[in-house]
């Protein structure tokens, strides 16, 4: 993340009128919210609300029906296939299941991306590999096969292969889910370092109360396919939204 | 420039990111051809205005080089944030894993030798299981879901019915084409209905409809039961006290063996069709004489044969691809691996029982 880019005060993702469709079901109903240089944006809601693809037609995973997605201020919808993946080559994604290749070891899912999009040395790459699998706790499980590795751990890895190229802005879909308290905690405050140190820019959908408290700065709240709240976790509290202010009271511990 | 020696200090300039990295590791492996490495004490990292993961992996690549050379290594001045992203990412007090070791050649070899004698006895365990859970299911309904049987004998066999159907009158065409050819030649061509029927009653009517339902049905148990072991599917059929091989392997046991002997009495028909069409064309003999020859010549142990062959092939198929069903490991990856060495092994398993059937039945 360039400096001048981090406190520019513009925003590095702008999406504006969003519509996703599967078939004729309209999933995303004219979502428009803008996200900034270096901070993390939760996306929460309702299980079936949309939060997954949100981000899945913000990354063009899924095309969305309408509207305008633009990423360093350049439109990502209208752009062609090498134009849109240099784009990619700036952000990583950690996928709900971890999404690793399991045909391969942990140690080459993470150096794929190092390998086809830089020119560095086999030993920079293997000191890359190790400290990024060392970061996510995984140092002793470099060699396993992806079918080795609990469902935590196989998200571990492919937070470990999204981070591998630092990208400027991390997508993270539901990244504690399914994880034990001391390890979502733990990769909560990677996510807070990798803010931090590296001034990432980081989007994360989550239903995690416990998360959002530690690592939120702006949430965007979806219900039904809307955008009933875009700001910081306290406002959203403040705003008398019922079904915001339902979300926190049911899930207060 | 990215490297700069001053006065036993190695200094750093610049930005270090992954894009700039390889330019300085070209620097650096030049400077460690020259004989300055011994010189250098410090590592002055004051001139470094950012970098990230690769830029601190190359610092270390550095410290380790030079620091083994000079024995006392220093870095200082590095900024606070440069600093911070040094703390994050360095590789230098990370413990070693090592790789797994690769077997040497005999060491493979007695491996797998040991590892096909416990897949033979595993295999072995699954077909005696099969065969007493079909032998008990004959006379236990309640062991087996109401028309489970026949919709797997729909599955495996009237599905197939139309593929089975086109390859063997293509077969019996071929066969018939080539040997009528010849046997024209020596003015013997009414004999070809002999060969025709001989050929595909005792050999290629078994062989050839076994290969297609090892390659149709054979990968279906196989990923079926695969995916089923892979998405817990057969842990929950044993939750609820239900036997996987009874539940999801029976009814399909049955099934082949009830379809199997009905396509290849199919498959040589039809390919008596085709055959005959040769002799009509080709050879100028009549469809009765043709019919009437075929009749003749087969026996009824050349039809016990066939039968008992065929379902002996399908028995084969069944406990193949189950077997490699239950033994998937991993996940999607998994399944497809199960379903490709359930179709050559099947394939080869009823090549290699049809050898050993002509040799006994000759």
């Amino acid at each position: 993340m360039k400096k001048e880019e981090l406190f520019s005060g513009k925003p590095i993702i702008e999406v504006k009128g969003l519509v996703a469709k599967y078939d004729e079901l309209t999933i995303l109903d004219g979502i428009s919210v803008d996200i900034y240089p270096g901070e993390i944006t939760v996306i929460l809601g309702g299980s079936g609300c949309g939060k997954t693809t949100l981000l899945k037609n913000m990354l063009r995973l899924y095309e969305p029906a309408a509207g305008s997605v633009k990423f360093w201020g350049d439109e990502i919808l209208d752009m062609g296939e090498n134009e849109f993946y240099a784009v990619l080559k700036r952000t990583g994604m950690l996928f709900q299941n971890g999404a690793l290749l399991n045909s391969i070891p942990v140690y080459d899912n993470v150096s794929i991306p190092l390998e086809m999009h830089t020119d560095l040395s086999t030993k920079v790459i293997d000191r890359i590999i190790r400290v990024k699998l060392h970061l996510v706790g995984l140092g002793h499980a470099i060699y396993k096969f992806p079918s080795e590795l609990s469902g935590g751990m196989k998200k571990r890895a492919s937070l470990a292969r999204a981070l591998a190229l630092d990208p400027e802005i991390l997508f993270c879909d539901e990244p504690s889910a399914g994880l034990d308290p001391v390890t979502s905690e733990s990769l909560d405050n990677l996510i807070l370092n990798l803010k931090h140190q590296l001034k990432m820019t980081i989007v994360i959908v989550t239903h995690e109360l416990a998360s959002i408290h530690r690592i939120a700065d702006k949430i965007i709240f979806l219900d039904d396919g809307k955008m009933l709240f875009y700001g910081n976790l306290q406002a959203a509290k403040q705003a008398g939204i019922e079904p915001i202010d339902h979300f926190f009271e049911v899930g207060r511990f | 420039m990215y490297l700069k020696l001053s006065n036993n200090v190695l200094v750093l300039e610049g930005v270090f990111t992954k894009e700039n990295v390889p330019s300085a590791e070209k620097e650096l492996s030049k400077l460690l051809k020259s004989s300055i490495q011994e010189q250098v004490t410090m590592i002055d990292l004051g001139g470094i205005e950012s970098l990230d993961s690769a830029g601190v992996s190359f610092l270390d690549e550095v410290h380790q080089h030079f620091g083994q050379k000079s024995g006392i290594l220093l870095f200082r001045g590095a900024k606070s944030e440069v600093q911070a992203v040094i703390d994050t990412f360095t590789t230098i007090n990370l413990p070693i894993v090592a790789a797994n070791r690769e077997m040497g050649t005999f060491e493979q070899l007695g491996h797998n030798a040991i590892a096909f004698y416990y897949s033979m006895i595993e295999a072995l365990t699954l077909a005696s299981e099969i065969f007493y859970y079909s032998a008990v299911g004959l006379f236990n309904a309640k062991s087996r879901r109401k028309g489970s049987t026949i919709q797997q004998a729909a599955l495996l066999g009237s599905q197939a019915l139309p593929i089975v159907a086109l390859l063997s009158f293509i077969i019996g065409f071929i066969l018939s084409l080539q040997s009528g050819v010849q046997l024209k030649n020596f003015g013997a061509g009414v004999f070809l209905a002999d060969l025709l029927a001989i050929t595909m009653v005792r050999e290629m009517g078994p062989l050839i409809t076994s290969i297609i339902v090892a390659g149709r049905s054979g990968s279906a148990i196989a990923s079926e039961i695969a995916t089923m072991q892979v998405t817990e599917e057969l842990d929950a059929l044993r939750m609820m006290s239900l036997h996987p091989i009874r539940f999801v392997v029976v009814p399909k046991f049955h099934a082949i063996t009830f379809v199997m002997p009905i396509l290849v009495m199919f498959s040589i028909l039809v390919a008596e069709i085709g055959g005959g069409l040769i002799a009509l064309v080709l050879l100028d003999t009549s469809m009765e004489t043709f019919i009437d020859r075929s009749i003749e010549i087969i026996s009824i142990k050349d039809i016990i044969i066939s039968f008992g062959k065929s379902i002996w092939f399908a028995w084969v198929i069944v406990i193949v691809g189950s077997y490699y069903g239950f033994q998937v490991k991993g996940g999607a990856e998994g399944v497809g691996r199960a379903t490709t060495a359930a179709v050559v092994s099947s394939i080869f398993a009823v090549i290699l029982f049809d050898a050993v059937f002509s040799l006994l039945y000759l």
